[in-house]
């Protein structure tokens, strides 16, 4: 009888980035010198970034990982994998479920990404696929939104808005035609969860996009991919064809009374898209310009069509809650926020990857614990949360825990999630320059403050740097900071001064200021 | 229109000026409609850019784990600026603002294949690539 075995090496972009193709390769050819037959799987990631390309192996006790694997590595892996048990590998990290970082998870929302083959309808159905589809064909739409709404969903896309209200603003609107639109413009650096959802599980992002249509009323959707992520746009399109032969997409889903399908449209590398009325914009075929609201997209989205538009992450966590009942998913969490949070760890940083837990947890828990601080080995100086619009964190707020008010309280957002570690090499003064910078190309020219105050900004850093009148133009920053914020539309103007003016309240000595000074304890 | 400014440049590699007047006319648009819309996105060329794109994250993550350096390098070796061409046409420099691996990063894209953990030595072996080829 010849030898099997079935393993697993990811096909998510942060996998194929390191090498995990010539992995493939090179196992393929050892097994096939030995005469062993191989079951290759490529799945999505389990989010354990530093260990890509992680290579998997199904065993009588559940998958074992070695990671992370160099080609070279594929004859010695060979040999572990048909050893007798007890034998040891370098790489070798045991169950994969049970490797410290995956353990402590709650996953939810990313159940089954880097379990399944992404574009297996059976996998995804074997492990609670469309079971949230099938409950919700069973209420009505109204019975729908209110599900939606007592699980306490926020958007995940930043902003934090309740998605049940959103829903039931469309699904209350009257109208010949209404559009659900998903956000893939996932454009915030240290940000990866939407890219690794469409990756690794894309027919969770089908399934809450079809919900949200029956919910609201609508019968076509898009997915608004940035061009920056060519994997996640070729296995959205993939799973969408699948979805249309299996008839979850297109007329009569299921043989229910409801039609929905949905198209792949590809941004074009502009960063300001992912604020919503501007991709609205970009989807209509102009350029993505932010639009004043009201009108809210909800009255008049999409083509001026009343339009649900969502980040990924909220809609791909419909289903669970449809399939497990809002009160499953509203019982964890902390304070408003509800639920569970990918959270993302990036940058300078041991341990960095995607981390599914439920609100609450600290940032110090998340840095040092879990991500076991930098990759450089050197002391954690500064931590950016929420993408390039977000706050620069010192340690000493490491005590903050992940939700969207106790962010707000310290000048701070979660955002998308993402967290960036920097050591003690960084200049906090360049990171400050850098969001000026960024938001003076990034701008879509709308708003003058954001347009012209950004390339004023970098200017007065500049002087600054150079010691020409330093403290006049400290508070000349300042008060360009307030005008940037206060006279904006979008968050990509008003909430440039959070990584500017953090940088400059926390870290004043980079700016030629007086160190903050440190708290003694109160006895 | 995205779509078919999208089909265009993978076309012929950009979007040249004559395809605007068509595109103006078959959308029922101006000119100066059309031409907003291809400046308006980073992604469309008015002109060719070399045989190979190389694309280095710029963004905060990257940032992180030395990127800047690797571009002050990268600049350094092709003796061109971002957005420029070396001199015999072989290499466009791009920045490019986060491609998702921020868990691996620094990161790259020569032309449609990702590269994270750059090193300098890794990114010297990419231009290596791109002179052979």
């Amino acid at each position: 009888m010849t030898v099997s075995l079935k393993l697993y090496v990811p096909r998510d972009s942060g996998a194929l980035a390191v090498g995990a193709d010539d992995v493939v390769a090179s196992l393929q050819a050892a097994a096939l010198r030995r005469g062993i037959n191989i079951d290759l799987v490529r799945n999505g990631t389990r989010g354990m970034c530093w260990l890509e390309p992680l290579v998997e192996c199904e065993t009588a006790e559940g998958r074992v990982a070695y990671g992370p694997v160099e080609p070279q590595h594929a004859e010695s892996l060979l040999d572990h994998m048909l050893a007798a048990p007890g034998t040891t590998h370098p790489l070798y990290l045991g169950l994969t479920e049970e490797i410290p970082f995956f353990k402590r998870q709650t996953r939810l929302t990313f159940a089954r990404c880097g379990i399944i083959d992404p574009l297996s309808l059976d996998d995804y159905k074997r492990l609670g696929g469309y079971d949230g589809l099938a409950k919700a064909l069973t209420l009505t739409p109204a019975a729908i939104v209110e599900e939606v709404f007592q699980s306490g969903l926020r958007g995940r896309g930043g902003a934090g808005f309740p998605t049940g209200i959103k829903w039931r603003t469309v699904l209350q609107a009257e109208a010949d035609r209404k559009y659900v639109v998903c956000n893939a413009d996932e454009g915030d650096s240290g940000t990866f969860a939407d890219r690794m959802i469409m990756e690794g599980d894309p027919f969770v992002v089908i399934e809450g996009m079809t919900i949200s249509g029956i919910a609201v009323g609508a019968t076509k959707g898009y997915i608004y991919i940035r061009s920056e992520y060519p994997q996640a746009i070729e296995i959205m399109r993939a799973a969408i064809e699948i979805a249309r032969k299996t008839n979850y997409l297109g007329e009569r889903i299921q043989g229910s009374e409801y039609s929905f399908d949905l198209d792949v449209r590809v941004g074009a590398g502009a960063y300001v898209c992912g604020e919503e009325t501007s991709l609205l914009d970009s989807l209509e075929g102009k350029r993505g310009t932010v639009r004043a609201k009201p009108p809210l997209p909800a009255h008049k989205g999409l083509f001026g069509k009343p339009t649900v538009i969502n980040n990924v992450i909220s809609l791909a966590s419909v289903p669970v809650i449809m399939a497990e009942g809002a009160a499953h998913y509203r019982d964890l969490g902390f304070g408003r926020s509800r639920g569970t949070m990918p959270i993302q760890l990036a940058g300078n940083i041991q341990h960095g990857g995607l981390f599914e837990i439920a609100f609450g947890i600290t940032l110090g828990e998340l840095v040092d614990a879990v991500g076991g601080g930098t990759a450089t080995g050197r002391p954690v100086r500064a931590v950016q949360v929420g993408g390039p619009l977000g706050a620069y964190f010192p340690r000493e707020l490491f005590d903050t825990p992940f939700d969207y008010e106790a962010f707000a309280a310290r000048d701070g957002l979660i955002g998308h999630g993402g967290i960036v570690v920097f050591d003690e090499s960084v200049d906090m003064m360049s990171q400050a320059r850098f969001a000026m910078e960024f938001c003076a190309i990034e701008s879509c020219g709308k708003c003058t403050p954001c347009r012209i105050g950004s390339t004023r900004g970098t200017e007065v850093i500049d002087r600054i740097r150079a010691g020409e009148r330093a403290e006049q133009n400290l508070v000349l920053l300042e008060d360009l900071c307030q005008t940037l914020k206060l006279g904006s539309l979008c968050a990509l103007g008003g909430f440039t001064p959070y990584p500017v003016l953090s940088a400059l309240r926390h870290f004043p000595e980079d700016f030629g200021r007086d160190p903050v000074p440190v708290p003694v304890a109160a006895e | 229109m995205l779509p078919i400014l999208h089909a265009i440049q993978a076309e012929f590699g950009h979007i040249p000026k004559p395809a605007i007047t068509m595109i103006a006319r078959a959308l029922n648009l101006s000119r100066a409609e059309v031409h907003g819309v291809v400046t308006f996105y980073h992604d469309f060329r008015e002109a060719p850019a070399g045989r190979h794109v190389l694309k280095l994250c710029r963004a905060e993550a990257c940032q992180s784990m030395g990127s800047d350096h690797l571009a002050e390098h990268a600049m350094e070796r092709l003796g061109t600026a971002w957005h420029g061409t070396t001199e015999d046409g072989k290499v466009t420099l791009e920045p490019i603002f986060c491609l998702g691996l921020c868990a691996s990063a620094p990161s790259a894209m020569l032309d449609g294949t990702l590269v994270g953990r750059l090193t300098k030595a890794r990114l010297d072996a990419l231009i290596d690539q791109t002179e052979a080829a």
